[in-house]
């Protein structure tokens, strides 16, 4: 029997150009934040003074570095919307530490914030992956609880900016060549983590899983232990951001990070990151925190009332998602149709 | 039984050039309360391409996952080149070199074809890192020796399923496997594709690996197979050479009872015209297609997969809009674009993909039956379960449903069991015109005979059929006119007494012109 022909309406012209942006969406942020940014200093150039810039860097550094977490749970078709709270806890803890011993170097305070963290994503990552219980659930259930731990221990006492060394308080307000230092800790984070994502097998699981959690398992993936880790290091990267949340803000309340899970999802979100897993980069995620954060004090700087801030963030969200689907179905459709071309000889 | 089959109690006696690869002796393997596989058995030599049958839940999908280190046995021995082996994951199956091809595509929509191919597996460079270049040029390579040609680096979203089979195979092939597993891997290919997949599975086991093939076609395991192995009800019955027994004796060791002819012949005569397609025409799908059905014929649609005949389907019922062209039924014209019209009318579809389109898996059965009834069904807007159930029970009596209570949901029912209740869910519904998608589509022996029944009964009663099929023998069986699809065009038509394998093909794949009408 001879092969198929292919049927000539059926080849199409290049499926490239949609490819292309679904391929370059990191792009499509970095254009989106010069347009938004070029559009306001048209309007006020006092935005684009050297203040104004860091203040650009720094503001979304932490969301963005939870953002980094948050991507390595999201790709595995889970959710993590305990990330707030426990950057709360992390950074009154952390704070505690001070007031309890000032002599504390700075680095053991980061990874006591980080290792805080970590706790908090081992127990989400184990009733997740081995108990099986939806994430959505699991992490709204800690959500709360571990707000309301936070609540008891703080008990209407605040951490003072007198109770926390100089050195640590610079790291959060520090800069070096003009570059804020908390920038360039979620710009390392994004970087090494974005490699990782790349580059390495248990990374590549991640992927896999969320792609097609049968299939994962049928080719021998560890899934529970690499959805834990996943956990792991989301909850490790919300307790090291708690930390950093201490040096920027010198005080810690309560409900310190609260509202953060959604910034983050919104951040990973329109970031390109597919909300039921299997595709995006750290590297959009973060970008899609500073476009986010790039609107938002645009719209301060353009004394647009702050109440749009919130419709806004929405509405990107929307987009986002719309333009995923949008592009991810005219993709398929091009790939179909490619597949054509690229059929048996 | 013919002469030269062999029973379990036999099998040591039969003379090998060499031991078997794998030896699978009666192992056995229970899900709680369920025995799946109570004796299983099954030697695979190397150079042969050996066909494991059985109806449905004779427990071959256990065994497949038994021996992909998926489940783990309870009792019984697998012997790999005579030494005793036991999976206990997938990874230890993949390295004593057993590859298995599932049904369902097991592929990562969202990766590359190359990382698909190594998942898991990856080649490494220094520090552990991913040589990606590598493996892109390993993908190519084994693509190479398949004599395919894909992308390595495209996604594998999209890909058909016959390509995500060839993926699979260059997987195995990757693996360096010895013994290579397709589970119906042909079930949803075409012919062509089926050609073009036989002749790799030739190479594979002229480059002396062993392949176990499960298949629901007879005819393409007499002619590609060398080896056959039956199970029924999770139990060893008979291995063979396939030159020494006949399909006759393989249905009936698989069913355990006499099948009588496979197709029912009997055919009533046509009435009148219910069912009148006119120019319909779907810009770059389908062209120009004429045909009519009358009440009491089964008129097949036939032609290669992607030939366009489930979009014409689509069209008639009116999922799909069509840019010209009409349909009518019982002489009105039906509105365009609305399937609600075209069940008000009197049409019903059954769709070729009964997980997805034909069925709420997670809904009860009775509740699965009644969808399409629930206008008559419901009072004051609120729908009735004891109606629902009584016209449940109703149908599950006259399609000798199988199941275990009506409140289970659609998934508990096999594969046969669940095509019954999508048939059912039209039937109750009385229509003039039913159109079904490859109503046996993976679907076991037995079942198949009576869907084929049931076809019968439905004519005989007066309705229009209009069937899709990829299997000739089932067009040729069941259908008393047989249109041709090609490319979106009708090609030909061929009356029941003139309808033949090699002229339908022939139509299909375009050797002979549209002037055969």
């Amino acid at each position: 029997m001879t092969a198929v022909e292919t049927p000539p309406q059926l080849r199409s012209s290049s499926p490239s150009l949609v490819l292309q942006v679904l391929r370059f969406r990191e792009l499509a942020i970095v254009v989106a934040i010069l347009l938004v940014f070029g559009v306001t200093v048209l309007k006020d150039p006092s935005f684009a003074n050297a203040l104004s810039i860091q203040q650009l860097l720094a503001g979304p550094a932490i969301i963005g570095l939870l953002a980094v977490g948050e991507t390595l749970v999201i790709v595995t078709r889970n959710v993590d919307l305990s990330v707030g709270s426990v950057l709360g806890l992390s950074a009154y803890l952390v704070g505690d530490l001070f007031v309890h011993d000032k002599s504390i170097t700075i680095i053991v305070a980061l990874l006591y914030g980080l290792l805080i963290g970590a706790g908090c994503g081992l127990v989400n990552g184990v009733i997740v992956a081995y108990a099986r219980v939806p994430s959505l659930v699991v992490t709204l259930g800690t959500l709360y609880i571990i707000r309301g731990v936070t609540a008891v221990i703080v008990n209407g006492i605040q951490i003072n900016p007198t109770s926390i060394p100089q050195s640590f308080l610079k790291l959060g307000s520090g800069t070096i060549l003009g570059i804020p230092y908390i920038f360039i800790i979620t710009t390392v984070a994004v970087v090494v983590v974005g490699y990782v994502m790349r580059n390495y097998r248990a990374a590549r699981d991640l992927y896999a899983i969320g792609s097609n959690p049968e299939a994962a398992v049928l080719a021998g993936i560890p899934v529970p232990r690499r959805i834990l880790s996943a956990f792991v290091i989301s909850g490790a990267l919300a307790g090291l951001g708690g930390a950093i949340w201490l040096a920027e803000f010198a005080t810690v309340a309560s409900t310190a990070g609260s509202g953060y899970e959604l910034l983050v999802v919104s951040a990973v979100v329109v970031g390109g990151v597919a909300i039921f897993g299997g595709s995006g980069t750290v590297l959009g995620a973060a970008l899609g925190a500073l476009l986010l954060n790039t609107i938002d004090q645009a719209l301060v700087a353009s004394r647009i009332s702050s109440f749009w801030n919130q419709a806004i963030a929405g509405a990107m969200l929307l987009l986002a998602i719309s333009f995923d689907r949008f592009v991810s179905l005219r993709a398929e459709r091009a790939l179909r149709r490619g597949e054509v071309e690229h059929g048996p000889a | 039984m013919s002469a030269g089959v062999v029973d379990g109690s036999e099998r040591d006696e039969q003379p090998a050039t060499s031991g078997p690869l794998l030896r699978v002796e009666h192992i056995a393997k229970s899900f709680g309360p369920v025995k799946a596989l109570i004796d299983g058995s099954i030697d695979l030599h190397r150079g042969e391409t050996h066909a494991l049958l059985g109806e449905n839940g004779a427990g071959k999908s256990t065994l497949v996952k038994i021996l992909a280190g998926v489940h783990q046995h309870d009792k019984g021995r697998i012997l790999l080149d005579g030494a005793p082996v036991s999976f206990h994951t997938p990874n230890a199956a993949i390295e004593a070199g057993i590859s298995v091809i599932y049904q369902e595509a097991t592929l990562f929509p969202d990766l590359t074809v190359a990382e698909n191919i190594f998942m898991g597996r990856q080649p490494l460079g220094r520090g552990r890192k991913i040589r990606h270049k590598e493996m892109i040029r390993r993908t190519a390579e084994a693509f190479d020796r398949l004599g395919v040609t894909l992308d390595p680096t495209r996604l594998a979203r999209g890909l058909s399923v016959a390509d995500q089979q060839l993926v699979e195979i260059a997987k195995a092939i990757s693996f360096n496997a010895q013994i290579i597993i397709m589970d119906e891997p042909t079930a949803a290919l075409p012919e062509a594709e089926v050609a073009r997949l036989f002749d790799v599975v030739r190479n594979l086991r002229e480059a002396d690996a062993a392949v176990m093939f499960i298949s629901h076609r007879l005819e393409e395991v007499f002619t590609n197979c060398q080896r056959l192995t039956v199970m029924r009800d999770g139990a060893f019955v008979m291995a063979a050479r396939v030159e020494d027994v006949t399909i006759d004796d393989v249905i009936q060791s698989m069913i355990g009872r006499d099948l009588g002819e496979l197709y029912s012949k009997e055919h009533s005569l046509p009435g009148e015209r219910v069912l009148e397609v006119e120019h319909l025409t779907r810009e770059g799908v389908f062209t120009d297609v004429s045909f009519e059905v009358r009440a009491g014929e089964i008129v097949a649609l036939a032609g290669l997969v992607g030939a366009g005949r489930t979009e014409v389907a689509r069209g008639v019922f009116g999922i799909d809009r069509v840019d010209a062209g009409t349909v009518k039924v019982s002489g009105v014209k039906l509105k365009s674009g609305s399937p609600l019209a075209a069940m008000a009318a009197g049409l019903g579809f059954v769709p070729e993909d009964r997980r997805q389109q034909g069925l709420v898996m997670e809904l009860a059965i009775d509740k699965n039956m009644a969808l399409a009834s629930l206008p008559s069904l419901s009072h004051l807007g609120f729908i009735r379960s004891r109606s629902e159930r009584q016209l449940a029970s109703e149908w599950a009596v006259r399609l000798q449903l199988k199941y275990g209570r009506f409140s289970n949901v659609a998934s508990t029912l096999s594969g046969g069991n669940q095509q019954k209740v999508v048939l059912g869910k039209w039937l109750a519904r009385h229509p003039k015109v039913l159109i079904i998608d490859e109503p046996t589509r993976g679907i076991d022996i037995g079942t198949k005979a009576e869907v084929h029944r049931l076809l019968a009964e439905l004519v005989a009663s007066g309705v229009a059929v209009l069937m899709i099929s990829s299997e000739l023998p089932e067009v040729l069986g069941v259908a008393d006119r047989v249109l041709v699809l090609r490319e979106g065009r009708l090609m030909a038509e061929f009356s029941r007494g003139e309808a033949t394998e090699s002229a339908i093909m022939k139509a299909a794949t375009g050797q002979i012109s549209a002037a055969a009408r």
